[in-house]
């Protein structure tokens, strides 16, 4: 397992492409939105928390696709599925490591970009916490969707159809989270609401998306 | 004789042709009842005027866009347990009539909410949940029309479904956190102070009625719709075979 999760680690940063890719993303959507919705600091006070978590969010799509799908054309994803390995092990894997590669950055990046769009001071932690908290969720949920599209040609569209629904819990507690702290009351509530959807789905969505898997392989 | 042999195709094209013109000649006199008597024969009410007889669309689509989605999620289980084909292609013939339906709880809950609340749309939390169980069936159905192959499509779905049940669920109570409402509660309820009035009740019941009756049809007839275009592709199939 940790064989697997190292090579999908190395895999993403040599072959380049998506892992600076997410982040040039997130970085242009928060550069645009001040574009189209005007300059005034206090307008960008109030929707940066939403803004900052829809931005992640729509980072964390752009590179699903990408998890299953060279496994998958080069064969290796039916080397995977009859190695000893239980193919719920890879699905974990798989998605621990693109949680790694664009969760973890954009994380760490977030509060940097708050600066651009006047964050208030007291939600930076927050902002850091909730999205530690709730983009291994992005992450799982994404690898279960990009399981569910993989034997597609296009799946690429039909893929965020189906994974920007199930991602509604995720924001609705990740910016509320934000929104409650950057406005001075206990967000408490939120976190921990965003802490268990990201456990529930690491616990059975493995299990949805090995299943798929086989589907897709038979 | 077992429930399940009627998952056999031919015994249910069998047994659904006599059937069909019973449920839509049901389905059709209770709705012509239920809409008659609502809409004629009850009383305005004293603050929302005629604009309450929406009401005898509005609750029984909105009832139907739900009980679509339970009725997928079953026969999608029924198709993974027992791997009867009938159950997936109900399924994959209800996603349509759960997405009209859904449009139309919508389309008449903005009709009704213009004049009522002064909006056609609020970020209220049952709208809201209505949307995104909008997107969940435009997803279900893209899904379907993507796959070629008919058992990986309904593999495929039947585990979305299930999946998507989940976080439908969820998603409902999440919006309940993020906004609070604006929508009254349930209009239907066992508790006798909690529903409409009398007056009200007993139109909107018998329409219920003939939308889920209206709703049995469809599928019915879209089943075998499916389950004649699987036969012709596989004659087809043998055709080119042969």
């Amino acid at each position: 397992m940790i064989a697997l999760l190292l090579r999908d680690l190395r895999l993403a940063v040599r072959a380049g492409g998506g892992f600076g890719l997410g982040l040039a993303f997130f970085l242009i959507v928060i550069i645009l939105v001040p574009f189209g919705v005007g300059p005034q600091v206090d307008l960008l006070t109030r929707i940066a928390p939403g803004i900052l978590w829809i931005a992640s969010l729509l980072a964390a799509l752009l590179s699903l696709d990408r998890i299953f799908a060279l496994d998958f054309e080069d064969g290796s994803l039916g080397l995977l599925a009859t190695s000893p390995l239980p193919l719920e092990g890879a699905a974990l894997m798989k998605a621990l490591a693109h949680w790694i590669t664009t969760g973890l950055p954009l994380t760490i990046v977030a509060p940097a970009l708050g600066f651009l769009l006047s964050l208030a001071p007291e939600a930076y932690s927050y902002l850091l916490l909730s999205l530690l908290l709730g983009t291994p969720a992005l992450s799982m949920i994404g690898t279960f969707g990009a399981a569910l599209t993989v034997g597609l040609r296009r799946g690429g569209l039909l893929l965020s159809l189906l994974v920007l629904p199930l991602y509604v819990p995720t924001l609705i507690f990740g910016a509320e989270a934000v929104r409650r702290g950057a406005d001075g009351l206990d967000a408490t509530g939120a976190l921990i609401l965003l802490g268990t959807i990201t456990a529930g789905c690491f616990a059975l969505l493995p299990f949805a998306t090995a299943a798929t898997l086989r589907m897709n392989l038979r | 004789m077992s429930f399940w042999e009627y998952a056999n195709p031919k015994k249910f094209m069998g047994w659904t042709a006599p059937v069909l013109p019973y449920v839509f000649g049901a389905a059709a006199l209770c709705l012509t009842v239920g809409l008659i008597w609502g809409f004629f024969f009850t009383p305005d009410d004293f603050r929302q005027g005629s604009t309450v007889k929406i009401i005898y669309l509005h609750v029984p689509a909105a009832t139907m866009a739900t009980g679509t989605w339970f009725m997928m999620l079953a026969a999608s289980l029924i198709w993974v347990v027992r791997r009867h084909h009938v159950s997936a292609l109900a399924a994959r013939a209800a996603a349509p009539i759960g997405l009209t339906m859904t449009l139309i709880g919508l389309l008449t809950g903005a009709i009704w909410g213009q004049p009522m609340w002064g909006t056609y749309w609020a970020w209220d939390p049952r709208l809201t949940s209505f949307l995104i169980l909008f997107l969940f069936y435009l997803g279900y159905i893209a899904m379907w029309e993507a796959i070629e192959d008919p058992d990986t499509a309904a593999d495929l779905t039947s585990v979305l479904c299930m999946v998507g049940s989940v976080f439908a669920i969820l998603s409902r109570y999440a919006v309940n956190f993020w906004n609070q409402g604006l929508h009254q509660g349930a209009s239907l309820s066992l508790d006798a102070e909690e529903h409409v009035s009398d007056v009200f009740w007993q139109p909107l019941v018998i329409c219920i009625v003939g939308f889920v009756l209206l709703f049995v049809g469809l599928v019915l007839m879209r089943t075998r719709t499916e389950i004649r275009a699987r036969r012709i592709r596989a004659l087809e199939a043998r055709a080119r075979r042969a």
